[in-house]
């Protein structure tokens, strides 16, 4: 249980400069998911937390002591690597129980604790076993069990869940977010893929090019994003951006593209004015979009031709082209349509992204 | 079957020769032979020959007859062959330990980055790279009783007043020979352990750090354990190499002062050859044969228990 500060933090290997001025704060038992490309200076961020990595700037505290001098023996912090990272020479008991021995734990004490450890993750009938006699979720177990046993301040993942095939994922996934609930551990975890980041996160971390780039609850990333950068991570399928111009016209702003033609609604024509003139990235989600009925305003309709039809089930992906630009549109799985047909799509107005062409920041 | 149907359909059937040779089990014979002719004379034959010089009363121009056990019991009266039993254990022992305290030292500090580590890592093999006979003859001449630079640099620095006769004394002639030994096989034990340590993950030892392990206990529980095959696997090599030894002792003193550094291959070189005692050579050479077999079975059947668990 425990806070953890993170102030204008800086990594430096040699003259790669990986994690820049990054500044967070983790509340107590809070679930905070750092995410990103590779090499966005993510993993080095944790590393730096759980103390395997130099700090060249800034500081790190836990409960409001400065650890950044302190070995990572002595952060009463428990990871999870990528790889496990179990002894193969040690038996699954044997895994748990060498963090408590390393910290000098009665032997009953020891025994109590993977006993009640290996109960909440369903391992106990594989306590004897080898880590190489075990599948790859059961090893990511042993190593949440191992962690577990510990009871520590802080929990750190490192992409726990890349080895692991895409139905144990979402198995462990849902197991992760159940496990944190019930032990409410302070936790930061890592991950390049935004849907964990989405569905395990109180607050989600964007990172790119070791900037932080929008820290906020998923929800608040999703609706709200902050840059062109987030737009695109965050939701899948990614959000489309079309490039254009921005004009005034007769008192309304008027968005432009080839083959393209809107109208803003209000709220989003009030922040666009004093950009009128200047080139802009229009966002839609796929969701937002869809085949324009008689109800919907022509400010907000364009024409499009369907490219490719993507039957989904739940949902019809839609590859449309508008002048040279691609719109990918989420319509209802009962529409019969097929390439090469002509649609007139329309969007809501509320959910219209705007996004300065040159900084990528969201007007 | 597909290539015989093939060689029927163009009318060409394969010669006899050839398609016995489909068969598996005459295949593996065919296969086999050149390796079993190769081992059976150069080593099967050359050991099977020994055994019976040992057992006869050759000489140098005779080749004597029949005696039965009559040569091991002359030398299991032999106090020269007692001094060598001792010796040969006491020389493999210790230099085996010193050999791997100082490779494993080594190991673990080449495992670490620092600038130059190729350039390092290469010289470290010098050692083990020349030949074994040139060094030792560098070895001989710093340890020559007028000559030698040991003696200089000790007197120099006021540690000594009179001249050490390293290879005029038994037991310094001993612990030198046994320096060199150390000298010459370290690199070996180096470098294979650090091959070991290498294939042991960086984050098993994140994973002891944040667990609560400190340095020494990341090597006791981590390294070393899992480098544990490995060191035995070289162990067992070195102990193999170092009990049959023999230029480094030949070059440095011969067996001397008054046979007190010989080993089991010095001493049956001297009888066999030197003296011209084909017979008694042969049955001090093999004599080192059950003490070998003993040593390797022991070690490959403990190498068998640590890889399986």
């Amino acid at each position: 249980m425990a806070e953890v500060s993170i102030r204008k933090l800086n990594k430096m290997f040699d003259v790669t400069h990986v994690v820049k001025d990054v500044d967070l704060e983790i509340r107590d038992k809070e679930f905070v998911v750092l995410v990103g490309p590779s090499g966005c200076g993510k993993t080095t961020t944790l590393r730096m937390v759980a103390g395997l990595e130099a700090i060249t700037s800034g500081q790190i505290l836990i409960d409001d002591a400065v650890v950044n001098e302190v070995p990572p023996m002595d952060r009463d912090i428990a990871m999870v690597f990528q790889n496990y990272a179990l002894y193969p020479h040690m038996s699954v008991a044997g895994n748990m129980a060498f963090g408590l021995k390393m910290r000098k734990f009665a032997k009953p004490e020891i025994e109590t604790r993977i006993k009640r450890a290996a109960a909440i993750l369903g391992i106990e009938n594989l306590l004897e076993r080898k880590p190489r006699q075990l599948s790859g979720g059961q090893r990511q177990r042993v190593a949440l069990g191992r962690a577990i046993v510990r009871d520590p301040k802080v929990f750190l993942f490192d992409e726990p869940l890349s080895n692991l095939d895409a139905k144990l994922r979402v198995q462990m996934r849902v197991e992760l977010k159940k496990l944190h609930e019930r032990l409410g551990t302070t936790a930061i975890y890592v991950t390049h893929d935004q849907v964990e980041a989405m569905t395990l996160g109180d607050r989600v971390v964007v990172m790119k090019d070791g900037w932080v780039q929008q820290v906020g609850e998923p929800l608040e990333l999703y609706n709200t994003p902050a840059n062109r950068f987030v737009a695109g991570f965050i939701g899948s399928p990614a959000m489309n951006f079309i490039e254009a111009t921005l004009a005034e016209s007769g008192g309304a702003v008027v968005a432009e593209a080839p083959g393209l033609r809107l109208t803003l609604p209000g709220p989003q024509a009030a922040r666009a004015r004093a950009k009128a003139g200047r080139s802009v990235t229009l966002g839609i989600r796929p969701e937002d979009v869809h085949v324009a009925t008689a109800s919907d305003s022509p400010d907000l309709c364009f024409d499009s031709t369907v490219e490719v039809v993507e039957q989904l089930g739940s949902e019809i992906l839609l590859d449309t082209r508008v002048g040279p630009a691609t719109v990918v549109a989420s319509v209802d799985p009962t529409m019969r349509i097929r390439s090469n047909d002509k649609l007139r799509l329309s969007l809501k107005p509320e959910r219209l992204h705007l996004f300065d062409a040159e900084t990528e920041v969201a007007i | 079957m597909a290539a015989t149907t093939l060689a029927t359909a163009e009318g060409k059937r394969p010669s006899a020769r050839l398609r016995r040779l489909e068969d598996e089990r005459w295949l593996a014979l065919v296969l086999l032979t050149p390796t079993a002719v190769l081992l059976g004379l150069f080593i099967a034959y050359p050991f099977v020959e020994g055994v019976l010089l040992s057992l006869s009363s050759a000489r140098v121009g005779d080749p004597g007859q029949f005696v039965g056990l009559k040569n091991f019991y002359k030398i299991w009266n032999d106090s020269i062959f007692h001094t060598t039993v001792w010796n040969t254990f006491w020389y493999t022992g210790v230099t085996t330990v010193f050999k791997l305290a100082l490779g494993l030292w080594l190991a673990l500090l080449l495992n670490r980055h620092f600038r130059g580590k190729a350039i390092i890592r290469a010289f470290i093999l010098l050692p083990f790279i020349i030949p074994t006979v040139l060094s030792t003859f560098a070895w001989k001449w710093m340890f020559d009783p007028t000559f030698s630079v040991i003696n200089w640099t000790l007197f120099q620095l006021g540690l000594i007043t009179t001249r050490i006769n390293w290879l005029g004394d038994p037991d310094l002639a001993m612990t030198s020979i046994i320096v060199i030994n150390i000298w010459r096989g370290v690199p070996f034990f180096a470098i294979t352990l650090l091959a070991g340590l290498q294939t042991i993950s960086p984050e098993l030892h994140e994973a002891a750090a944040i667990d609560g392990a400190r340095p020494w206990a990341r090597f006791w529980h981590v390294t070393w354990p899992l480098l544990m095959p490995v060191t035995l696997v070289v162990v067992l090599f070195s102990v193999i190499q170092t009990f049959a030894d023999f230029q480094l002792v030949y070059v440095m003193t011969g067996g001397g002062p008054a046979n007190a550094t010989h080993l089991f291959a010095t001493y049956a070189y001297q009888l066999g050859i030197g003296t011209g005692l084909l017979s008694e050579g042969a049955a001090i050479s093999l004599a080192m044969f059950p003490f070998l077999f003993i040593i390797v079975v022991a070690q490959l059947l403990y190498i068998r228990r640590v890889e399986t668990r």
